[in-house]
């Protein structure tokens, strides 16, 4: 089962709403709450991230009978020092995007404790792809 | 504890959403919504100052079913229509984020940790 969502980086209060529609469907799937909590926070931190650093890109999901696969491909500037960027605490957020409660160099953090698999691959200049695996049994 | 005798405490009104059927045991306060998405409680209630679409949206996204504003903040038309899609109760009161927790301490709802 496949879905695609166009994520816009104009208007920043429409960030979540691709989110927020996967959280409906895994509900109406039957998917255990426990994993459906997991895979709603790590989509949603990582969709936050598109729009605030990348001016948004394409969100495609997968369901397999074992797994939920999140791929969120920006054609934004890319992330110069990856592992810097995973650290908790650093962050390049703008100040409007702290103003929503963002920005404060957690969102990798919470990826990576939500989910059973991270990967980004980013290059400067010409984006990133952040790829999130949440296995469906918790 | 019935979210009608919260509303009580912190003399908090009602926006949208049905305080009868909800009890608490758990608070989470903060203005930064990741430190929200870390909060691993299901039956909790946030307290914040934020204003603005993704404090509804982090709601849903951490199974919080009410938010309490503080400080009287003005709640945008198209945010009680968000909460009220995602079953959100929200409420609002007058006072600080600090006199609320401390009200709510006192009588006895706890820290998510």
């Amino acid at each position: 089962m496949n879905f695609e969502y166009t994520v816009s980086g104009d208007d920043y209060s429409l960030a979540g709403r691709a989110s927020s529609d996967i959280k409906k469907k895994l509900k109406q799937l039957g998917i255990p709450a426990t994993v459906i909590k997991k895979t709603a926070i790590s989509m949603y931190e990582a969709e936050i991230n598109m729009v605030i650093h990348a001016d948004g890109g394409i969100i495609k999901v997968t369901l397999d009978p074992r797994h939920i696969r999140i791929i969120l491909k920006d054609t934004g500037p890319g992330i110069p020092d990856l592992e810097l960027a995973m650290q908790e605490g650093w962050s390049t957020a703008s100040e409007e995007a702290r103003e929503l409660g963002f920005g404060a160099g957690m969102g990798l953090m919470n990826i990576q404790r939500n989910s059973d698999g991270l990967h980004i691959d980013t290059v400067v200049g010409e984006g990133t792809t952040v790829t999130i695996v949440l296995n469906m049994e918790d | 504890m019935k979210l009608t005798e919260i509303m009580k405490l912190t003399e908090a009104e009602l926006l949208c959403g049905d305080a009868e059927s909800q009890d608490y045991k758990n608070a989470f306060s903060s203005d930064l919504m990741s430190d929200v998405l870390t909060n691993e409680a299901d039956e909790a209630f946030l307290i914040t100052g934020l204003v603005n679409v993704q404090a509804i949206r982090t709601a849903e996204m951490a199974d919080i079913s009410c938010i309490l504003f503080v400080r009287d903040k003005e709640i945008p038309p198209n945010m009680i229509r968000l909460a009220e899609e995602s079953d959100i109760t929200l409420l609002r009161t007058k006072h600080t984020m600090f006199w609320v927790c401390g009200v709510l301490y006192q009588a006895g709802i706890v820290s998510v940790y």
